[in-house]
């Protein structure tokens, strides 16, 4: 048996790869859940019922679905280029740091001056977190896979510097902590959801023109194909690349200020959940498509605040519910390959790659 | 591509649509406690089978419930940050769920707490470890300082090298009063201890807790104690061939050729109180803060490795704090620079001692300025 490189599938088909890939891993999951002692079903679509099942459970699969949705968006603006922005967590950080700033400093101006005022502040400090890398990437050629991957760390230590040192709360009796905000620092809510949704909503939009209707998008595409067509059709790539970095990683910068001031209320290292990694998947399953990343990330939030409702109604440890999550996403990125390989059992056919 | 959109917005609002539906019915099939249950909801720092902090907690909740029976149905999270919107989000989710009352059981859990009571006034909360109170939120906590003085006596005791380490998590009053307390029983048997510091800065982190227990075990300790939630200090003590005081929980087979004693809880007194009070509708937001004559601390029983004569010691510094003769923080208190904090003839208010921010003399280290 070796494995063949497939002729590209039809949308249908990939998407019924995809939906075999769920369906698998439920039924691995289920398994799963009978050793533990529950049943499948019932974990299955409480899970749903968790996501989904009232106001509050949709606002809060809602508020999962802001971070991830945006994030998911500013690193698909670098990998339709293909640059590897892994350290979405980091400008998602630093962009927080900047907001957290003029929240903390500023706070006696008015709501309306100073909420932008952080956004932009969160935008320019996550762009530039990710021009590092982008600079010496068009510069010196390094690896942007590991350079925004380290720069996440060298975020996050930051982060844990100011809340264990520099910005502790001084009313807090020791305890690590930063100030909260005021309240004129913080997001007003529209339909019981604070505005960060109406910003997500907005993003899509916007990155749909920006990389369907513009010359930059164009050019971002040109890059992404072939940088050598990009040269000979003399586009200033370094240019582009610069620019495009400094867009992505302003937006994963936003997340930052949308999580401190619409869902922490202060600056923490806590405050990022991690998605700043799962925004990578969401953005790739969603096929670098927008409206595509709004889908898959609601999804996923929807499978994160599922598995979070099942620890508390069922008590599965909270690891259990990880591992069922890990599963599905598991099963999802391994249907990416069948979606572009086949398993061919003789030599008369294609002309694969040898296993 | 059209298609690709459309088919997953037909799943998602067909999904939503059939979830809309069976939770109209009331029916949601989450295990929901019936009409009658009251439901109470438990945030815990860490995995309930953390072997320390957590697990305590867990086994006064099962107490609680086994009192209390079908009158209550009982739900937790684990692993809950110390983040204003995780705890926020967290108590959202166990109010949707039913929760009537609340018990967040570690101190960076209040900021959120207190948010979440202004959200919700009909529920009840209750907080461990912090100073807010809400009209319908309180806090509770238990006088553990007088378990670790009865420690420190054992732990005085039984070190030949007179340095005793303290792996110890954040630099809050509640940890710097342990440590206090601590050495002052440790010295009331041993007046040459010191008692060497270090900070991890986390609660549950074993491997930075057993990385700073072995720096003190390098430095000479013989005996290790801790403020931490986990029993890596210990088994850091029991590979070194030192002895160890352990905490929250008893740690015997855990470690059994290290383990002497430790100061543990027991919630489950506090916990069945408080939901009886909310099921009898005489809850009130006065804080608690019971010790060992409520039952709500104890020092675990001596096991063999403990030194000859502690057990009697122990005994006798007990029943003087038990019948109210003696309080630990009893003058003369000195601090680190030989100052007489509480004079003579005097003893400390609770006020002072919530809010402890220096070491006694003995303790070897520093408290982190916080700005």
């Amino acid at each position: 048996m070796r494995i063949a490189k497939r002729s590209e599938l039809t949308k249908v088909q990939i998407v019924l790869v995809r939906l075999a890939a769920v369906v698998g891993a439920l039924i691995f999951g289920g398994v799963f859940l009978i050793i533990l002692g529950e049943n499948p079903l019932t974990i299955y679509t409480s899970m749903i019922d968790g996501g989904l099942g009232s106001f509050f459970r949709f606002r809060e699969t809602v508020n999962l679905t802001i971070p991830l949705l945006i994030t998911s968006l500013g690193v698909m603006v670098a990998f339709k280029m293909r640059f590897w922005n892994i350290g979405a967590e980091g400008q998602i950080f630093m962009g927080a740091f900047a907001a957290s700033y003029f929240a903390l400093n500023f706070a006696y101006l008015p709501k309306i001056v100073l909420l932008p005022l952080m956004g932009l502040a969160a935008m320019v400090s996550g762009g530039i977190w990710l021009l590092i890398p982008a600079w010496f990437k068009a510069k010196f050629g390094t690896n942007e896979t590991l350079f925004t991957l380290m720069l996440n760390y060298i975020a996050l230590k930051w982060v844990t510097y100011l809340q264990y040192s520099l910005w502790k709360d001084p009313a807090g009796m020791g305890f690590p902590k930063i100030p909260s905000f005021e309240e004129n620092a913080l997001l007003p809510k529209i339909l019981g959801i604070h505005v960060g949704w109406v910003i997500a909503l907005l993003l899509i939009y916007l990155a749909y023109i920006y990389l369907n209707h513009t010359k930059t998008g164009y050019e971002i595409a040109v890059i992404g194909e072939s940088e050598d067509t990009a040269r000979y059709a003399g586009i200033d790539i370094k240019r582009v690349i610069l620019k495009t970095m400094f867009l992505s990683g302003g937006i994963c910068g936003l997340v930052g200020m949308i999580q401190a001031s619409g869902i922490s209320g202060t600056l923490s290292v806590d405050l990022s959940g991690g998605v700043g990694f799962t925004a990578i998947i969401t953005a790739w399953l969603s096929g670098l498509n927008p409206v595509m990343v709004g889908i898959v990330s609601f999804l996923f939030a929807m499978l994160r605040q599922g598995g979070s409702f099942i620890q508390t109604a069922y008590e599965i440890p909270a690891s259990a519910a990880e591992i069922l999550q890990a599963l599905i996403l598991f099963f999802v990125l391994a249907s990416e390959f069948f979606v572009r390989y086949k398993f061919v059992l003789s030599h008369k056919h294609g002309t694969g790659v040898k296993k | 591509m059209k298609k690709l959109v459309i088919l997953f917005l037909v799943l998602a609002m067909v999904s939503t649509m059939i979830l809309g539906c069976s939770s109209d019915n009331g029916d949601n099939g989450n295990g929901n406690g019936t009409e009658e249950q009251l439901v109470v909801g438990f945030i815990y720092v860490g995995p309930t089978n953390d072997g320390g902090y957590t697990t305590a907690h867990d086994n006064g909740r099962l107490f609680m419930e086994q009192e209390l029976g079908d009158k209550v149905k009982t739900i937790y999270k684990e692993s809950v940050p110390e983040d204003k919107g995780e705890v926020v989000k967290v108590i959202r989710e166990m109010v949707d769920q039913g929760a009537e009352i609340v018990f967040a059981t570690s101190f960076g859990h209040m900021d959120g707490l207190i948010e979440a009571a202004a959200e919700f006034p009909e529920v009840t909360f209750s907080h461990c470890s912090g100073y807010q109170t809400a009209d319908n939120a309180t806090n509770y906590f238990g006088r553990m300082y007088q378990a670790r003085y009865l420690s420190g006596i054992v732990a005085g005791m039984k070190t030949e090298t007179n340095k005793i380490a303290y792996v110890a998590a954040f630099p809050i009053p509640e940890v710097i009063r342990g440590i206090n307390a601590f050495t002052l029983g440790a010295q009331s048997v041993n007046p040459d201890v010191e008692v060497h510091v270090r900070w991890t800065n986390t609660w549950y982190d074993p491997a930075s807790e057993k990385a700073a227990a072995e720096a003190l075990l390098d430095e000479g300790c013989d005996v290790t104690a801790q403020h931490q939630d986990s029993t890596a200090t210990m088994v850091a003590a029991e590979e070194a061939g030192a002895f160890s005081i352990g905490y929250n929980v008893s740690s015997e087979e855990a470690v059994p050729k290290a383990y002497m004693t430790a100061p543990l809880w027991n919630w489950g007194e506090y916990y069945l109180t408080a939901v009886q009070e909310v099921l009898d509708g005489t809850w009130t937001n006065t804080p608690y803060w019971g010790g060992m004559y409520e039952g709500i601390v104890t020092l675990d029983e001596l096991t063999a490795l403990a030194p000859e004569g502690a057990a009697e010691a122990v005994e006798a510094a007990e029943q003087k704090i038990v019948s109210g003769d003696f309080d630990v923080f009893y003058g003369p208190v000195l601090n680190q620079a030989g100052e007489e904090i509480v004079k003579a003839g005097e003893k400390m208010s609770d006020a002072d001692m919530l809010s402890m921010n220096w070491f006694v003399k003995g303790v070897v280290g520093t408290i982190p300025a916080s700005n």
